[in-house]
């Protein structure tokens, strides 16, 4: 099947979708996302999502099963089961308006901080499984090994083999009884009802039991790094702690926790950066090159191996 | 010199001819009295040259919040508003959206 029939189709399902529940439809339809590891279109209110082929079906049930039990926190999907089309899993989600990345003084930290720490103490289900976040990482380093010759690759290896096991995948997360996103990052929040609705958290892919920690790291490595202002950090990690999130200690150094899975998420994305510039044949560029140099310095100072333990 | 905060050593760095010192643990940063005002009026000379200093507010001492060591030197500090807002325009929008 081509990916273009995928796309059609999907489209089809979500016209269709939409219809189940509006007559008066303006029928706009739009590509959200079009990627190897999903494919998202957007019919009106509804928004159909054709997930990666690998897709494990037994594993995606129960986190779609999570996000209709906590409305109050996750986007709750208009169906409760995936569909099957062309060998993808699909599944129904109402429309939200996402964060606009075009104006940083607009990004939810707050909500971001808020929404994490209930997804943190919100009772784990029977049969939920591991949050997918070290899993990801350790599949941007496999591509990293395939990328072939580039100066970046030795230092952001380096890195990543100081990591613990678990932060690696090759090892049970050290947390088998917390909720986590496995996936934050800005794109994964929208107010619903769109407009101007509170904000939830959307993506269910990665959800799972795991290292709490994990879900802030990768705001924590992007301050690390010099990406996010001081002041937005700490707008995000004040009320995740103001809402009682248990990944980091309530006052203090928060990094005991954060400092693993920080490091893993800042190789994660270098990885990921470096991959892209071979394919392309392009030079890092400065934010890029900002990743690697963290690596780099990873090297001289050991990880602090407290992570998950901070509850 | 001990940091305020955490008591680790602080190092002495120069920046355009400023000293300020940095904690090697926690990555807070001390300046002494006229300091911030010379960063300040540095900073505006770098990034629009011409129009007078801003009046900077009194900050003393400045503490940002705890980075790793392994962050950027300027990932923690106060004075990261220039090089943390350049890096953030080309960032923000792709870095900050994405898996």
């Amino acid at each position: 099947m081509t990916a273009h029939l995928l796309l059609t189709e999907l489209a089809v399902r979500a016209g269709a979708k939409a219809h189940e529940t509006t007559s008066a439809c303006p029928c706009g339809a739009a590509t959200l996302a079009d990627r190897p590891d999903a494919t998202v279109v957007r019919h009106a209110a509804t928004v159909a999502k054709a997930h990666a082929p690998d897709t494990d079906p037994a594993g995606l049930a129960p986190r779609l099963a999570l996000a209709a039990r906590i409305p109050g926190i996750l986007l709750p999907p208009l169906a409760p089961a995936p569909a099957a089309l062309h060998g993808r899993l699909v599944t129904f989600w109402p429309y939200g308006t996402p964060v606009d990345p075009d104006d940083p003084d607009l990004a939810p930290w707050e909500a971001a901080g808020t929404l994490l720490a209930r997804l943190h103490r919100t009772p784990a289900p029977a049969g939920l499984p591991e949050m997918r976040g070290p899993a990801k990482a350790a599949h941007a380093v496999a591509r990293l090994h395939a990328a072939g010759p580039h100066p970046a690759v030795a230092p952001v290896l380096s890195a990543w083999r100081a990591l613990p096991a678990w932060a690696r995948a090759e090892a049970p997360q050290p947390d088998t009884t917390t909720v986590c996103h496995g996936d934050l990052h800005l794109g994964q929040l929208v107010r619903h009802p769109a407009p101007d609705g509170p904000w939830r958290l959307i993506d269910v892919d990665d959800l799972g039991v795991g290292v709490a920690a994990w879900d802030l790291a990768r705001p924590a490595a992007w301050y690390a790094c010099g990406l996010l202002p001081p002041e937005e950090w700490t707008r995000f990690l004040a009320a995740y702690r103001a809402e009682d999130g248990p990944a980091v200690p309530g006052g203090g150094d928060p990094w005991s926790a954060l400092d693993v899975p920080a490091r893993a998420l800042t190789v994660q994305t270098a990885a990921r950066s470096v991959v892209k510039a071979v394919a392309r044949g392009r030079q890092l560029d400065e934010v890029e090159q900002c990743l690697v140099d963290a690596c780099a310095r990873m090297g001289s100072v050991p990880p602090q191996l407290t992570a998950g333990r901070a509850k | 010199m001990q940091c305020p905060k955490c008591h680790a050593q602080m190092h002495t760095y120069n920046r355009n001819g400023v000293q300020i010192e940095q904690c090697s643990n926690c990555r807070g940063i001390f300046l002494d009295y006229g300091e911030l005002e010379a960063l300040t009026r540095l900073e505006s000379q770098w990034s629009q040259p011409g129009p007078p200093p801003p009046a900077a507010p009194q900050g003393y001492p400045q503490a940002a919040p705890v980075a790793p060591a392994w962050g950027a030197p300027q990932g923690g500090g106060h004075y990261g508003g220039h090089h943390g807002g350049h890096h953030r325009q080309k960032g923000f929008g792709r870095m900050l959206f994405s898996s």
